[in-house]
């Protein structure tokens, strides 16, 4: 890539400081809210926004090589390899109708 | 392979200033930043515990020589096999080939001369020694017992051990081998030698490639699926518990996430060790270099995906049992592909008996026959026979020490002219070897009869009619307590008074045998330009 020396600066760095903590504050406030099924939905979006925002920059994956890009994105395509199983698991215990499955429900 | 005068000549040529005694403080050894010196701290450090997982093995063996309980109680028992366990796998079993071999080996393979980031290497090892001593103090302190694998709800709930320094020294066990891994995926994207391509890489590389995408995908799932523990046993939050809405098996489904892929970080270091044996012994290029090169890759992924069949009997779903059970027949084929690959190399090869190529020979035979049963428990409705009986613990035993321990082993005695500049007599390595492969089968083969028979695993009291397969795999574990015991004896002597090793005493192919024995710190004196395929073996040399 290009930019590939270039790091965040120091503006950037506040930038993001200043979005981190405003995205905290929102999940408290959200917290206190009530969304229905939306609930876990908004939590984790949030979440995931800041994990976002601390990889790409405090973490320079945005200013890195393609290699790192594959290797960063191996690590989330491995992390929902195991949210996708462990769910199959979840979602389909039901579905025999074992004698115990009323207590998954 | 004989040595001759004028291998011995030109190593007393070669350059007297070595990695061994470029300093000779301890300040030389502690901050050291060559990774060979490190991986000689590893070697050190791993032994120690190889020594006190053998112990607590021993104690183990000691109990089940008689039906009754009558060395130790039922809760002193449980803390003796799980400390076993967690000291075997954690500080032994996985860093043991690519925090020593892999890390005296990779960077010279690859022509550089030291890792990427040789500082961080060295933290690694720190981040061990911590580690070790949290898990010692755990030990000492009165043990843990919940079994290797911190079940829950026991381990969060009920178990009055040691549970939280337990899993913190697992965790920072964790951490040293993540940097060991991404030390060793850029040193071999970005460090290599002109001429250096990837498929010149020698298989020992591409092994150790696919074991350190497995460090750095899988180690962070079970760094925070311990501290979740931790969190849960500490301050009741409630991750694993149904009352507060968690999940017992939601725990076992993260902890093998992780844990079916570690016995790959442990088993695919030992198949690289193979190949490159198996290529020196037989004097031969590595037959379908490529399968197995991409073998070592294919297992790293299709390892992820196999968890599942750990948990046949918990009330995982049966579907998703299923999908588990189907992958797990699929990661066989990248297995065996590099057993009938190694085969076919020894097919026609100028086969030579020297003690490595005792260790090829045992490796292949446990890891067939550890492989083949992993086959029997991947079959759904057979695991719920077989599933926590002296079985599934003779099985993993075939993988871990009948493969992985063979290969680290064996590599020891492959590459320890190169690491410590002195021949062993090999003579020793061939009968310690061999009592290895008696002991180990006099050891687990029984207890394949005893799983199959019914006897369940982690208990210490058990029918009269289990006793002599009992008496005959304790037998057998001192037969193979010898089997390690001896090497240890002589290759301790070697360094003190073996004869001077020549550079490449196997004749053997690489970039290692270039250098001299012991390397320099840096490796070579000259960046090596690479021109040929990896095994460019011909025929046997006359001597």
């Amino acid at each position: 890539m290009a930019d590939d020396h270039h790091g965040p600066t120091v503006r950037i760095y506040l930038a993001v400081f200043a979005s981190l903590m405003f995205l905290t504050a929102l999940t408290v406030w959200v917290a206190f809210q009530d969304l229905g099924m939306f609930n876990d939905v908004v939590a984790l979006g949030i979440a995931c926004t800041k994990a976002t925002i601390v990889i790409l920059f405090f973490m320079h994956v945005k200013y890195a090589s393609r290699l790192t890009w594959l290797l960063a994105g191996a690590g989330i395509l491995f992390l929902l390899i195991l949210f996708a199983f462990a769910m199959a698991d979840y979602v389909s215990r039901g579905w025999l109708g074992m004698p115990a499955s009323h207590y998954l429900q | 392979m004989a040595i001759t005068e004028q291998d011995v000549q030109a190593s007393e040529d070669a350059p007297s200033v070595n990695y061994l005694n470029n300093g000779y403080g301890l300040k030389s050894w502690l901050l050291t930043r060559d990774h060979k010196r490190i991986a000689v701290l590893y070697i050190i450090s791993i032994s120690i515990f190889f020594a006190l997982g053998g112990l607590f093995a021993s104690l183990v063996r000691f109990e089940l020589m008689t039906p009754e309980g009558d060395l130790m109680s039922s809760d002193t028992y449980n803390k003796v096999f799980s400390m076993h366990g967690i000291i075997m796998v954690f500080f032994f079993l996985v860093p043991s080939i690519p925090a020593t071999i892999g890390n005296f080996l990779v960077p010279i393979m690859v022509g550089a001369k030291d890792l990427a980031f040789p500082r961080v290497n060295l933290l690694s090892w720190y981040v061990y020694v911590v580690a070790g001593i949290l898990g010692t103090i755990a030990v000492v302190g009165g043990g843990v017992d919940t079994g290797w694998t911190f079940y829950t709800p026991y381990s969060s709930t009920y178990s009055n051990s040691n549970v939280i320094l337990a899993a913190m020294a697992a965790f920072m066990a964790g951490f040293s081998s993540i940097l060991t891994g991404l030390n060793f995926v850029v040193t071999i994207h970005t460090m290599r030698a002109p001429g250096m391509t990837w498929f010149r890489l020698p298989l020992f590389v591409w092994s150790h490639y696919a074991t350190s995408l497995i460090m750095l995908l899988g180690t962070p799932v079970i760094a925070i699926t311990l501290v979740l523990l931790m969190l849960e046993r500490g301050f009741g939050f409630g991750f694993f518990d149904p009352n507060l809405g968690g999940d017992p098996v939601l725990f076992q489904h993260l902890f093998w996430f992780y844990s079916h892929p570690a016995v790959y970080i442990m088993i695919l270091p030992s198949m690289g060790v193979m190949s490159e044996m198996v290529a020196a012994v037989a004097r031969k290029r590595v037959f379908g270099y490529e399968f197995v090169a991409f073998s070592s890759v294919a297992i790293a992924i299709l390892g992820f995906l196999v968890w599942g069949h750990h948990m046949f009997v918990s009330s995982q779903s049966t579907y998703a049992g299923m999908v588990f059970s189907i992958i797990t027949f699929l990661v066989a084929v990248p297995s065996a592909i590099k057993v009938f690959n190694w085969t076919a190399t020894l097919y026609k090869g100028s086969i030579i008996y020297d003690t490595q190529m005792f260790y090829v020979y045992g490796y292949l035979g446990l890891f067939l026959v550890g492989g083949l049963t992993g086959l029997f428990l991947s079959s759904m409705g057979l695991d719920i026979h077989l599933h926590d009986t002296y079985f599934v613990v003779a099985h993993f035993h075939y993988i871990m020490v009948g493969g992985q321990v063979m290969g680290y082993m064996g590599g020891m005695h492959f590459w320890w002219p190169k690491i410590t500049g002195k021949m062993y007599p090999d003579i020793w390595g061939r009968v310690s070897a061999l009592l290895v492969f008696l002991g180990f089968n006099l050891t687990f083969f029984p207890q394949f009869i005893l799983g199959y028979m019914g006897m369940p695993r982690r208990y210490h009291v058990y029918p009269d009619e289990f006793q002599v397969l009992n008496v005959a795999s304790s037998l057998g574990a001192s037969i193979l307590a010898l089997g390690y015991v001896i090497p240890g004896a002589y290759l301790t002597w070697s360094i003190f008074k073996g004869p001077k090793a020549p550079d490449n005493p196997w004749g053997a192919k690489g970039l290692e045998w270039e250098t001299t024995s012991p390397p320099p710190t840096f490796n070579f004196e000259e960046t090596p330009l690479v021109t040929e395929e990896a095994y460019q073996y011909g025929p046997i040399e006359e001597h």
